[in-house]
């Protein structure tokens, strides 16, 4: 299983790629809409490519409890294990 | 209904074509004759009827920034590129209220023929391999026909109105008729108009085949769009697409704009006759010129040039041909005529828009660019088409047509006149 760490740096790959975000921004701490100015559309986006990445599924209806990549990344290690 | 007293003026361009990836290039090579058809190079071209095209001299993603590129279809990626540099060729920076504009006074019209078909059959692909969690959330709004314009209005704070005429061929030239009637109307002050399409893919190339509305040969793809010419057998699949900056006179004035035409009026009818064939006698043709020119209170006499809509079909070019003789008469023969597919190809819902931005700077500069490959004019068209070299139009109040007309009988004609 990846640390809290692996999962945060595949994470920022995905919202880099997806967003432009630089990965050095997307901390534990930041919340996806009002930091990293992400939109509902491209949030489904980062947790589609989450699921493939870390093979988790991410329910629709959690997606808005992920307010911060701390929540997703928490929520990534708690389906993977 | 009584004209509008409005006048409607062009004070920006935008454009990026087959020949060329902005304005100032695409006229160069227009001017030179200069052919952008070329042997196609994807993957997926082998197995195809028609393996040529006209795809954007400047691929998109070389414009524009990565992450913006993929939220956008590649046709409102041609939208947002013309936009901005008509925007900037007017004299506008930023977004309308940087530009010292009223937001709620600029509206936006881009036209598409066929709209998002790329992303729409990617993500079919992508449902039918990969199951409904992977087709894209902004699948929709990238798809959408009015996303170029929608796009357009987000990115030059235009809160006018957003519109999006769907006429196949004709659909930008319809856009430019829409906007003149915005300004006209008072509905606003400046409008963005034009269209863009990106269809270059195979399944809109292996359609158009099979209607037999794609040239088959299969010789140097430079010489395959020949319009007017006895030796042509049907159109060739472009892409790409133009903008201009629309503007009441008034405003232009106010502002100390550069003018470089001003939109006289224009006509549009339907054929009401098939829904791919042109209609024999020309009839919904000589009635959109005819309500071109009243529209823009001009005589037969006073038009100097027709930029024809000519794709290099059998039919179609005479039919045009057999309408411009109907309106014009014995005066047919003396006015210059010019067919720009034969270089760009087809662009479908972009061809309008780039036809018009080509009579517009004709106009402006005082040449007609020439027609390629009119090696041996068809006997049954008799039009004084503009060969080889550009031709010099005198001094003095001018005006021109531009023809676009579509599948499905729509035909739309706007008249220009020298500012």
């Amino acid at each position: 299983m990846a640390s809290t760490e692996e999962i945060r740096e595949g994470l920022a790959e995905i919202v880099n790629e997806i967003t432009g975000v630089p990965a050095e921004d997307v901390q534990l701490d930041k919340s996806f809409t009002d930091d990293l100015d992400i939109d509902s559309l491209s949030m489904v986006e980062v947790v589609v490519a989450a699921e493939e990445k870390f093979g988790v599924k991410i329910p629709d209806e959690e997606v808005k409890n992920l307010a911060t990549v701390g929540d997703a990344v928490t929520f990534i290690e708690k389906a993977g294990s | 209904m009584a004209r509008s007293q409005a006048r409607v003026v062009v004070t920006g361009l935008g454009a990026t074509t087959p020949v060329g990836g902005d304005v100032a290039s695409t006229w160069e090579s227009l001017l030179a004759g200069r052919s952008g058809v070329r042997k196609l190079t994807q993957e997926w071209v082998a197995d195809l009827p028609v393996q040529i095209g006209a795809p954007a001299a400047v691929d998109p993603s070389e414009v524009l920034p990565r992450v913006e590129a993929r939220r956008l279809d590649r046709s409102a990626q041609f939208a947002i590129i013309c936009a901005r540099e008509a925007w900037a060729d007017a004299g506008f920076s930023g977004k309308a209220s940087e530009a010292g504009l009223d937001p709620d006074r600029v509206g936006v019209v881009c036209a598409s023929g066929i709209g998002g078909l790329t992303t729409l059959l990617s993500n079919y692909d992508q449902l039918r391999d990969s199951g409904p969690r992977r087709v894209s959330p902004l699948a929709i709004p990238m798809l959408m026909p009015n996303s170029p314009s929608a796009n357009v209005s987000i990115d030059l704070q235009a809160q006018a109105g957003a519109h999006t005429p769907v006429s196949a061929c004709s659909s930008s030239a319809e856009a430019i008729a829409l906007a003149v009637d915005m300004i006209r109307l008072g509905r606003a002050d400046v409008v963005v108009a034009g269209g863009t399409e990106a269809v270059i893919s195979p399944l809109p190339i292996a359609a158009f085949a099979n209607m037999m509305a794609l040239s088959k040969r299969s010789d140097d793809p430079t010489v395959v769009s020949r319009p007017f010419d006895k030796n042509r057998d049907g159109f060739v699949l472009g892409e790409g697409g133009a903008l201009m900056v629309l503007e009441s006179a008034e405003h232009a004035e106010a502002r100390g704009a550069r003018v470089y035409a001003e939109v006289a009026g224009a006509g549009m009818s339907a054929d009401a006759h098939h829904i791919a064939q042109p209609e024999p006698t020309g009839r919904g043709v000589i009635t959109a010129i005819r309500k071109a020119l009243a529209d823009a209170g001009l005589s037969p006499e006073d038009i100097g040039h027709v930029n024809c809509h000519a794709t290099s079909t059998p039919a179609g070019d005479v039919a045009e041909s057999v309408a411009l003789n109907a309106v014009f008469g014995d005066r047919t023969p003396s006015i210059p005529v010019t067919a720009p597919k034969s270089m760009i190809g087809h662009l479908l819902g972009g061809a309008g828009a780039v036809e018009s931005l080509a009579t517009v700077l004709t106009l402006h500069h005082g040449l007609v660019p020439p027609t390629a490959n009119v090696d041996d004019v068809d006997d049954d068209i008799n039009l004084d088409i503009v060969r080889t070299t550009p031709r010099k139009l005198d001094d003095g109040p001018l005006a021109a047509l531009n023809d676009s007309f579509g599948f499905g009988g729509h035909n739309v004609v706007l008249a220009f006149r020298r500012a």
